[in-house]
């Protein structure tokens, strides 16, 4: 077996996180690779797609129940879905209480002092939105995801945020080893989006990882609780997360420091591709507009 | 008044004084709106019966007067063995105090310890800026050869990684780079304190033999775990061990810094493991833990490094040394001295000629697991019962273990175990079902007083009976320390109970 390799896949909320990362997940263990995934979002949706029904049995929730993470077995919180992909999601509280990112620090000392890191090839992070604080940035310290990879569309929050989590991987490059996997575009179809997406890539000084097409089956699976990979196996979409399986496996220590930007620097390059207005253009069309209807 | 600078009254008198007596009464009676004595007896009296204790077993929400203390506490004892190293508490400051008083209260010594002094806007922000000034600081004024950080529940709620922090403090030139700034997390809402004692030895070795390239020798490593008698037990160790002639390191050695001697010069650090022994200890082809439940997480490094190990409960008693004397005569090649033999024959003695007065008496034992595991096997050994057995911080795992042993002696049959209940459910099962003598640490004064078992100090902490940590419960020589106290207690429950005049005085004997 070769050395544990770590992922995680961050980015804006919303994006497609979870549905990326469980139908590449997917692709991968058609490659022989043995893998778990631990879910960081207290909303638990990280392993629906592989286990085929959401995920009732997190850690928190039954550490809750037990009165103590303590009392828990590992057997408990491990389910085993797709292909006999390993599930673990950490829970958290209800919206509004509590702590969310003490329970994902709670959630990862307790899978790993149990041993669920032990025979597998691959851990895969899935974690919620932005690196908003010390407990959802666990995934990346020391000795965890060697590679983050973002995932990212063409749209202007999206590209902020993996610019976010980009300061977020360099705050912690230097003391812990975690690297930039590179970025990985969900089609959005806006304008010049691939270039967009390559732009930054380039600027962030990692590589755009793929390019994942808009595709109305991952609607369907997705409703059906499943991958692509596991929905409709040959379809064209199927094809792709097959790629950026392979590109990912491919990619092992060959991250990077990311060199993130500015807000200046980010809103101009948007100006470079005429997505955004600059202020005198704005102003100017103002006028425009305020001379037409006068 | 009563109190003057000419006669100045302990409180224990001054608040007998008729002044306070009256003022006292006066509060009760007009402002306190006390529930009615009688009330007050007849519910005493319920907690005390089994409807309560059915009730008392059955708490879930809710712990009272927990036998054990918080992960940072451990962690600051297990620093405090190490050459010149200041612990440093990575969190709130109200915390930090509690280790020291903890600690000081015990050993009547100084105890140091720094905090971070996390306040809200460090909650806020995180604690990197107070990290980075507290290492600078502790660095500049306590002039430590290396600093050891843990944590408080603030830093591990809000998420603090130490390992970057304590890298960025370094980029900053809060202490040099190369200086040795081993660390720890210790969220004191995990665990106990021999988790805390666990993963600050882990931290402490895994930064010392991080990158280092092992050459095995023959040495041995030993680790003493928690011990409230550390003082006592480590330098009985180091004459046990020299007797026989085996070389070893302890790793965590408290015995100087927790009994510096009054000789006109403060030392902040005093003894325990040099840095350059703990570096030179990855070379050792064993490590030995005296405390399984204290170690479990660093003989895993120990493993990892390529080194055997070998674990004990606290060995205490008779088969507790032997099982020890053997293991470190087979680690190292020596024989045990005839010295030692020696010794165990007198310690067999004592129990001999006492063993009229402590065969069939039961006992109620609580503490770490450890403890409890060796205690109720040395009270096994002496003839006695060892009825309760309680550790707050024992889990199934200890329940398991414990009732193994209990099975094998006759003297275990009616014994029940007790893990993760507290010392008010003690309450109600030595209430309901009583013992002849109790074995705790000074909490347990409270149950002597409400139930009249008498309590005999054996563990941490011990606030209130002082010095005894000076002298070990290790070895024979520990043994019979142990068995002296148990004696004692034993001998005195029984003149107290024979000493009305013309009624139990039959039996006031002079000679026992």
């Amino acid at each position: 077996m070769s050395a544990l390799r770590q992922i995680a896949f961050y980015g804006k909320g919303g994006i497609g996180k979870s549905t990326t990362s469980q139908n590449t997940l997917a692709a991968l263990v058609e490659m022989d690779q043995k893998i778990l995934i631990v879910g960081c979002d207290p909303k638990a949706d990280s392993t629906r797609l592989i286990l085929n029904t959401k995920m009732q049995d997190t850690v928190l929730h039954l550490a809750a129940e037990m009165g103590s993470v303590e009392d828990l077995e590992l057997e408990d919180v491990l389910k085993v879905g797709y292909k006999g992909i390993k599930c673990t999601e950490s829970g958290g509280p209800e919206p509004g209480v509590g702590c969310a990112g003490r329970g994902v620090i709670t959630a990862i000392n307790f899978l790993e002092e149990n041993g669920a890191y032990d025979d597998v090839d691959y851990v895969s992070y899935d974690v919620l939105g932005d690196v908003v604080c010390g407990g959802f940035a666990m995934p990346i310290r020391e000795n965890k995801a060697q590679e983050i990879y973002i995932v990212m569309s063409g749209e202007m929050m999206a590209l902020y945020a993996a610019n976010n989590i980009s300061k977020g991987i360099l705050k912690y490059a230097n003391s812990g080893g975690v690297r930039l996997g590179g970025l990985i575009c969900n089609e959005r179809q806006t304008d010049r989006e691939l270039d967009l997406a390559e732009e930054l890539a380039k600027k962030l000084g990692t590589k755009l990882i793929h390019f994942v097409p808009r595709d109305n089956t991952v609607q369907h699976a997705e409703l059906r609780r499943q991958t692509v990979i596991q929905y409709s196996p040959e379809c064209n979409q199927a094809k792709e997360y097959r790629q950026l399986a392979e590109k990912i496996h491919a990619n092992s220590g060959k991250g990077v420091v990311p060199t993130p930007v500015t807000m200046e620097e980010l809103e101009e390059m948007l100006l470079d591709f005429g997505i955004m207005q600059s202020e005198e253009d704005r102003l100017a069309a103002i006028a425009a507009e305020e001379t037409k209807s006068a | 008044m009563p109190q003057s600078a000419d006669k100045v009254l302990d409180h224990s008198k001054l608040f007998h004084e008729p002044e306070y007596k009256e003022m006292l009464e006066n509060k009760r009676a007009k402002y306190e709106n006390a529930t009615p004595a009688p009330q007050v007896t007849e519910i005493l009296d319920w907690t005390k019966s089994w409807d309560y204790r059915e009730k008392n077993l059955a708490r879930e929400a809710l712990v009272i007067n927990p036998a054990k203390a918080c992960q940072p506490l451990g962690a600051v004892f297990a620093a405090a063995g190490y050459e010149g190293t200041m612990s440093f508490v990575h969190g709130s400051q109200g915390c930090v105090a509690y280790y020291r008083s903890h600690l000081s209260r015990h050993f009547k010594e100084p105890a140091s310890a720094v905090s971070s002094s996390m306040t809200e806007d460090a909650a806020v922000f995180g604690g990197l800026v107070n990290m980075v000034d507290g290492l600078a600081n502790t660095y500049a004024l306590y002039q430590p050869k290396m600093i050891a950080v843990s944590t408080t529940c603030m830093a591990e709620v809000i998420g603090d990684d130490l390992n970057s922090f304590i890298i960025q403090a370094k980029e900053k030139e809060s202490v040099p780079a190369d200086f040795d700034v081993p660390f720890a997390h210790t969220p004191a809402f995990v665990g106990s304190h021999v988790d805390g004692y666990d993963n600050m030895q882990k931290g402490i070795i895994s930064h010392f033999w991080k990158d280092a390239e092992r050459k095995e020798t023959d040495s041995i490593n030993i680790i003493p775990g928690f011990d409230g008698f550390a003082v006592g037990n480590i330098r009985e160790l180091n004459r046990i061990l020299g007797e026989m002639g085996v070389t070893y390191t302890i790793l965590s050695d408290v015995s100087d810094v927790y009994d510096t001697p009054s000789d006109g010069d403060f030392r902040m650090y005093d003894g325990g493991t040099k840095l350059d022994d703990v570096k030179a200890a990855v070379n050792a082809k064993v490590t030995v833990s005296m405390q399984e439940y204290c170690t479990k997480r660093t003989l895993e490094v120990c493993e990892k490094a390529g080194q055997a190990t070998e674990v004990f409960h606290y060995p205490m008693g008779v088969q507790g040394t032997d099982e020890f004397l053997m293991k470190m005569s087979e680690l190292s090649g020596k024989a045990i001295p005839d010295s030692l033999t020696k010794e165990r024959g007198r310690l067999v003695d004592a129990m001999a000629d006492s063993q009229s007065y402590l065969h069939g008496k039961t006992y109620a034992i609580y503490g770490d697991p450890d403890f409890v595991y060796s205690m109720a096997r040395f009270v096994m050994e002496t003839g006695g019962e060892p009825t309760h057995c309680l550790a707050t911080n024992g889990g199934k795992e200890w329940k398991a273990k414990m009732e193994a042993l209990l099975a094998s002696s006759p003297f275990g049959a009616k014994a029940q175990v007790w893990a993760g209940k507290d010392l008010w459910h003690l309450r109600s099962i030595l209430a309901t079902e009583p013992t002849d003598m109790l074995i705790g640490n000074s909490y347990g004064k409270y149950l002597e007083r409400d139930l009249g078992i008498p309590l005999i100090r054996l563990t941490f902490p011990i606030f209130d009976r002082h010095h005894h940590h000076r002298f070990p419960t290790w070895g024979y020589q520990g043994g019979l320390n142990v068995l002296v106290k148990i004696l004692d207690t034993v001998l005195d429950k029984l003149d107290a109970e024979t000493g009305t005049l013309g009624e139990t005085d039959i039996s006031f004997d002079l000679t026992r």
